[in-house]
């Protein structure tokens, strides 16, 4: 027998191969156990798990709308208060970036406000992967996206990604996590200890999409360390608003190891001034080494 | 059939309109609530509060929400999870939530909602107008639209019943007036909880989100599916038509209390003329109507409880036999110069043999009052119809020439 826990989504979803949110869910899952009910927005999770009369999840499920998940997550809650259910059902909503940075933050923002027991998952592949890889409020520096795609006045998004952990901790968060689905044990943990923490919890998992960011179906766990080795995407713990721990990177890699791995920045070794852009980008990982102690 | 109320003065309170819509939620046991303050709704949300910070609603959680979007949406999850919910809203929160309404009757959660009808935006206007709630017409809940505060107190408790059948479970939106019925006080008989209990069954769901019986709800539907999904709620509709009536006649046996299940008559058996409105107009109507039946006037009142589903048969049969129908609308279809209520009468009477001339009125919107003169100016056109036609199919009343 495997000490493995039982995996509750169930096989044959309509995932590409190699999909970070199928990943997501799994390690989500594990953490929570039976007990637990999943609130999805609109996106690539919803669709691939359950076309109707099919559904991959084998725990109480529901997608509402794209923007109103913490909404209906908060619902949920209410109802199992009133009904003197609740402290052990978790109550996990689970969305992408552009769901949880850019069309569902007002709801985001009242469900933290208010406080409801229950845990926000972000799976972070930084542009609408659903609908044809558009430009997220995630999207980092210099990707071309299909609405902020490089070309010949442009190396693509010029913005950088918002910084929803950030926006939380202003929220009073309890417990806020950053993870990576190329780090299972790790986003394991964080999940389950934002299940035990009591009150609305965070937890940011960087996803990356083989089909939106352009590498090998073989690849998502590789490249999602790369993200963390060259500190671009720098994997902390915060307790009340106060950083408790963060994952050290002991010698980072430059940048490129991670950009020239993926379609989206492949501009930046193609066109005139990409090297420029590339020093701006290693700017940013320089900048989260000093800032997060990595 | 016609209204039957017994002045019962020994069990009437002078209360708000907005007071009593609240009570009635209150007795109706819900679990969760969930709104967002906006004018004229406000006090409906403020009295509930009241009742929550003096314990009066057992088992219930209040949801301030940050958005009237949100408000619905927390519901949806709610109602998902087996609470019985509440929301109230008017207006722009009723257009801002335009999204999720068709979601909450997509899969089919009996939320309960009180439009407190307003005016919609811009310009803006916080009076009475039915632009909101008919501007939803289409998104698959369930409308009723009350006379008077006694009205949308009963009906509250017989939207819940309707609502949570399990051979209906559809939403429903319960409509009054802005101000006119919010704000008025007036004398009525607060639900007792005890018939409220009698009444009302607990809201058991057969389906749910439950741990110990995973269900997803939501899905993605494709082609080969969405059809069927649209089908069932419209045929839920069909079964809500005899749901409304038997609502109605439960609660009166009940209560004492009958104010029409999907239409109510007034005077309307052997009339030449009948008026066809919605709304706390009616109480304008029938006194005006009155006024004319003294003199000999075959004048009558067709009101219209239930909007959707539209009760096309009840219509038909009240109408068939008049002369001339006139009918008033607190909204329009920009373009189509239009109210809805006219609109859909017109409409089913299509392929019919019933012949009978309908003439639409767009009256009272953004509150301009509606005073008898006007009502009998327009009777005054329905008569000179009657013998020679009508002049004007539809038109907005009251125009202030000088302004344009």
């Amino acid at each position: 027998m495997s000490s493995r826990p039982k995996s509750l989504l169930a096989p044959g979803h309509r995932g590409c191969a190699g999909c970070c949110d199928a990943m997501a869910a799994k390690f989500t899952l594990m953490a929570s156990g039976e007990d637990c009910i999943v609130i999805n927005p609109t996106g690539c999770l919803e669709v691939m798990t359950t076309p109707y009369p099919e559904s991959s999840w084998e725990v109480p499920w529901i997608h509402s709308l794209f923007e109103n998940t913490a909404a209906v997550a908060s619902g949920i809650e209410a109802a199992l208060k009133a009904k003197g259910k609740i402290g052990k059902t978790k109550i996990i909503a689970m969305g992408g970036d552009g769901s949880t940075l850019d069309i569902g933050i007002r709801s985001i923002s009242g469900a933290f406000e208010r406080g409801h027991d229950f845990t926000y998952v972000c799976i972070d592949n930084e542009a609408y992967m659903n609908t044809g890889v558009q430009r997220s409020g995630a999207t980092p520096f210099n990707a071309s996206t299909t609405t902020s795609p490089a070309g010949k006045v442009s190396f693509g998004n010029q913005r950088p990604k918002k910084n929803m952990p950030a926006i939380i901790a202003a929220h009073g968060s309890p417990y806020i996590a950053t993870t990576s689905v190329a780090y299972p044990k790790d986003m394991i943990r964080k999940v389950k200890m934002a299940n035990e923490t009591v009150g609305p919890t965070y937890i940011h998992a960087h996803a990356p999409c083989t089909t939106g960011w352009g590498f090998d179906t073989s690849k998502t766990v590789e490249i999602g360390k790369l993200a963390v080795e060259t500190a671009l995407w720098p994997m902390f713990e915060m307790e009340d608003g106060e950083i408790t721990k963060v994952r050290k990177i002991k010698n980072p890699k430059p940048v490129e190891d991670y950009l020239k791995m993926q379609r989206r920045f492949k501009h930046l070794f193609t066109m005139k001034g990409g090297e420029e852009e590339i020093k701006k980008i290693q700017v940013i990982a320089d900048k989260n080494v000093v800032d997060f102690g990595l | 059939m016609t209204a039957t109320n017994s002045v019962n003065m020994e069990k009437m309170v002078v209360v708000e309109g907005s007071y009593s819509v609240a009570h009635s939620v209150k007795v109706c046991r819900p679990n969760v609530i969930s709104a967002y303050p906006i004018t004229p709704q406000t006090h409906i949300v403020e009295d509930l509060s009241q009742f929550m910070a003096d314990g009066e609603i057992p088992d219930c959680e209040y949801l301030n929400v940050e958005s009237e979007f949100s408000a619905i949406s927390a519901l949806v999850g709610a109602s998902a999870a087996g609470a019985r919910t509440y929301s109230a809203t008017t207006s722009q929160g009723l257009e801002l939530m335009h999204e999720v309404l068709f979601n909450v009757s997509g899969m089919r959660l009996p939320v309960v909602m009180t439009v407190v009808n307003r005016a919609v935006s811009a310009p803006i206007n916080i009076w009475n107008d039915h632009q909101d709630s008919i501007s939803q017409r289409d998104t698959g809940w369930i409308q009723l639209y009350a006379e008077d505060t006694q009205e949308i107190a009963d009906m509250t408790a017989q939207a819940f019943k309707i609502a949570e059948d399990k051979d209906v479970l559809l939403p429903a939106m319960i409509c009054m007036d802005g101000f006119i019925l919010s704000h008025v006080y007036e004398p009525v008989v607060l639900l007792e909880q005890d018939l409220v209990d009698q009444y009302l069954p607990p809201f058991e769901p057969e389906f749910l989100l439950d741990t110990k019986n995973p269900m997803s709800f939501g899905a993605f539907a494709d082609p080969s599916t969405y059809t069927e999904f649209r089908y069932l709620q419209e045929k839920a509709m069909d079964v809500a038509l005899f749901k409304i009536e038997d609502a109605a006649d439960e609660f009166n046996k009940l209560f004492g209390r009958y104010y029409g299940g999907l239409i109510e008559e007034y005077n309307t058996e052997d009339a030449d003329i009948i008026i066809m409105a919605m709304g706390s107009i009616i109480g304008t109507l029938k006194d005006v109507i009155d006024a004319h039946r003294t003199k000999g006037e075959k004048i009558g009142l067709l009101k219209v409880r239930s909007f959707r589903p539209f009760p096309k048969l009840a219509i038909k049969k009240v109408i068939k036999d008049a002369k001339m129908i006139v009918v008033l609308d607190k909204n329009i279809s920009i373009g189509l110069n239009e109210g809805a209520l006219f609109t859909e009468t017109k409409s089913c009477l299509y392929n019919t043999n019933i012949d009978v001339p309908v003439a639409g009125y767009m009256i009272g919107h953004g509150g301009r009052d509606i005073p008898v003169s006007t009502i009998e100016k327009i009777i005054d056109e329905a008569k000179n119809a009657m013998k020679t036609g009508i002049d004007i199919e539809s038109q907005f009343t009251d125009v202030r020439e000088e302004l344009l």
